[in-house]
């Protein structure tokens, strides 16, 4: 058991845009650093006088060796790190929750299925995955946006196709888009996983979370092999505030990871 | 008079105990003062035995019972001049150990860079008099939650690793109270530093007194007591075993924790939540309610920043936002929200259940909703031939 810490200081090397409403930081400590933070994982960050919110590591080790966060302006404190330029300075604190169980993936394929701003969390599994080819069977990357625009990682596709299957899609089209429309789970059928030889990590909306899940598991995956990332309202990290139950379950500490043989019943429930 | 020679200072009281009278009360405080402690026990305030700071057991509220009713809570005089025959009042321990308003740390800007520091206050030594037995398990219960997981809430565990618990058990319970349903009461379960039965009868005003602790035992041995006699015993026991045959209210024989899981469905929940204001007063006044928001300030040169805890209810819009909007907009999914983790969730997340059977939920509810009616009727709802899935 440890105490809860208040953050350290992290400077900002590095800050980009990925969407209009999306960018990334990448941050290195100022002093004392974090313990090694896991793919899944999630940190507090703390943007000075306005407040903390709950970001997935989406980089494990940026251009400068920090960590890099991708952060969507949906609030007060998140719009506030949309403003920081490199050489500011943050609050830091985690690594918090549970990660993406890789040890239960390796050996199989591992197929991503990311909706949105959802890929952020996946990133570092695909790094992780095509760093180390030998400890894993194929890997698959599914991502969906709401249009073209709202594509992060974009640049970084043509890469990953290298080693790996990548399909793209989108709910509305764009004047230059040439990609598939429609849900993310249609991609599926192109793909047609292995169910006995695939690992599924799936983040992105509740309800995209919910169809895929059901998807791969009516295509013959065993629930335990599907793991979600879910999301509710944080503001502690450390278990004590109350704000992220989903019913049995406090994700700060139980999740956001989640095997979808556990979350299956609490997706159905409304308002849960 | 000291305490007989034959009681070892060092060791907890054997189970026969020591008795003394109210003068032995007051040394009590004293000496809990000379210790270095401060007392904190009820006391009448504005209508109401609340908990406050005690300068000596005058304070304490003799010849003070209460009538407690659903939305419903008043001072009765008593003829006996008992010290402890009143069940819980507005307040639990909570606002001492888990206070509603906590600086956590602070932020400064110093020469471009941030410094962070953490709040270090040394909390008072409390010495909590009069604790029910419902009300040391409701501490125990919070003790699970802020100091039992990966993390320990450092400003709850120093308030805590620091406060000597009196316990006083139940003679006289109230009609909204229900601590056997809960198995929290009305004798006391373990954890306390010395627990005190109060007998009132026609010829003396005593309290039979056990140590459960080397703290205890040594506080004990500074009191006016006595060893207790068999029939103070006897008299000690049989009241607190009447008082648990006289229980206001019970909760339905079942696994509360199932019955939970199974009627997430109920129509039930409509009906409540067309009485529930949800004002968030019983999670202000229960015991074991820990949720806390967050609060961030800064001073006017903005190069001070501060962070505060404060105690927050499922109950408010705001608890469940999410980019976009609450989770729980309903009030249905709010009060489902608080009884389903009261009563069921909280085994998954604790380990136990979260309620302790204090009533006070009850008592403070503005419109009188009754957990154990509510309860009741998603059994009967179970019982009534109607479809009940299976948590699967």
């Amino acid at each position: 058991m440890s105490t809860v810490a208040p953050p350290l200081p992290y400077h900002v090397a590095g800050t980009w845009e990925e969407t209009d409403d999306t960018r990334s930081i990448e941050l290195v400590p100022a002093g004392a650093e974090l313990p090694p933070f896991a793919p899944g994982q999630f940190a507090m960050i703390y943007a000075f006088g306005v407040g903390e919110v709950p970001i997935s590591v989406s980089s494990l080790r940026g251009a400068h060796g920090g960590l890099v966060y991708t952060v969507r302006a949906v609030g007060a404190v998140s719009s506030a790190l949309h403003r920081l330029r490199p050489g500011d300075t943050v609050g830091l604190r985690g690594p918090y929750g549970t990660g993406w169980d890789l040890d239960a993936a390796a050996g199989h394929d591992v197929l991503v299925v990311a909706g949105g701003i959802g890929l952020a969390p996946l990133r570092p599994v695909i790094q992780e995955v095509l760093g180390r080819p030998d400890a894993y069977g194929r890997l698959a990357v599914l991502a969906g946006a709401r249009t073209p625009a709202d594509l992060i990682y974009r640049d970084q596709f043509a890469g990953w196709g290298e080693s790996a299957w990548v399909a793209v899609t989108v709910d509305r089209s764009g004047p230059r888009w040439r990609g598939a429309v429609g849900v993310v789970t249609a991609l599926l059928d192109d793909l047609d996983p292995h169910p006995g030889r695939t690992h599924a990590l799936v983040c992105g909306p509740e309800v995209m979370m919910r169809h895929t899940a059901r998807d791969l598991v009516a295509r013959g995956l065993a629930p335990h092999r599907v793991q979600v990332s879910l999301e509710r309202n944080m503001r502690c990290g450390t278990g004590h505030c109350g704000h992220c139950q989903l019913g049995p379950l406090l994700l700060c500490r139980d999740g956001p990871v989640v095997g979808y043989d556990r979350a299956a019943r609490l997706l159905l429930v409304r308002e849960m | 008079m000291r305490a007989d020679a034959d009681v070892d200072a060092s060791r907890p009281s054997g189970p026969d105990g020591l008795v003394m009278g109210k003068d032995g009360l007051a040394a009590l405080v004293d000496v809990l003062i000379r210790r270095g402690f401060t007392p904190v026990g009820p006391t009448v305030r504005e209508g109401a035995i609340v908990l406050a700071e005690l300068g000596s057991a005058d304070e304490l509220p003799y010849g003070w019972g209460v009538e407690l009713e659903a939305g419903r809570y008043r001072l009765r005089e008593r003829a006996d001049g008992a010290a402890f025959a009143h069940a819980a009042g507005p307040q639990s321990w909570k606002p001492f150990l888990h206070p509603p308003r906590v600086r956590e740390w602070t932020a400064d800007r110093v020469a471009g860079e941030l410094v962070v520091t953490a709040e270090r206050v040394a909390p008072p030594r409390y010495a909590f008099l009069g604790v029910r037995p419902c009300d040391l398990r409701a501490i125990a219960v919070q003790d699970r939650v802020l100091t039992g997981g990966a993390y320990r809430d450092p400003g709850y565990a120093g308030r805590r690793s620091g406060a000597l618990l009196i316990v006083v058990e139940c003679t006289e319970p109230g009609a909204t109270c229900f601590c056997v349903s809960m198995g929290t009461g009305p004798a006391t379960g373990p954890g306390y530093d010395l627990v005190m039965t109060e007998v009132v009868d026609a010829d003396r005003h005593r309290f039979w007194v056990r140590s459960g602790s080397r703290e205890g035992a040594e506080i004990l041995a500074e009191l006016p007591a006595r060893p207790a006699d068999p029939e103070t015993r006897r008299t000690a026991r049989a009241g607190v075993a009447a008082a648990a045959d006289r229980m206001g209210r019970s909760m339905p024989e079942t696994d509360l924790r199932e019955l939970m899981a199974r009627t997430l469905d109920a129509p039930r929940w409509d009906d409540v939540a067309g009485r529930c204001l949800t004002c968030g007063n019983c999670t202000m006044v229960c015991p074991t309610c820990f949720c806390t928001t967050t609060e961030d300030v800064t001073d006017l040169t903005g190069d001070h920043a501060e962070r505060w805890s404060l105690w927050d209810s499922c109950f408010d819009l705001d608890f469940s936002n999410l980019h976009g909007g609450p989770v729980r907009a309903s009030a249905r999914s709010r009060y489902r929200q608080w009884l389903t983790h009261k009563l069921g969730t909280w085994y998954d997340q604790f380990g136990s259940s979260g309620c302790v059977g204090c009533g006070r939920c009850i008592v403070w509810c503005p419109v009188g909703i009754d957990i154990t009616e509510e309860a009741a009727a998603l059994h009967d709802w179970t019982r009534s031939g109607q479809p009940t899935p299976e948590p699967s």
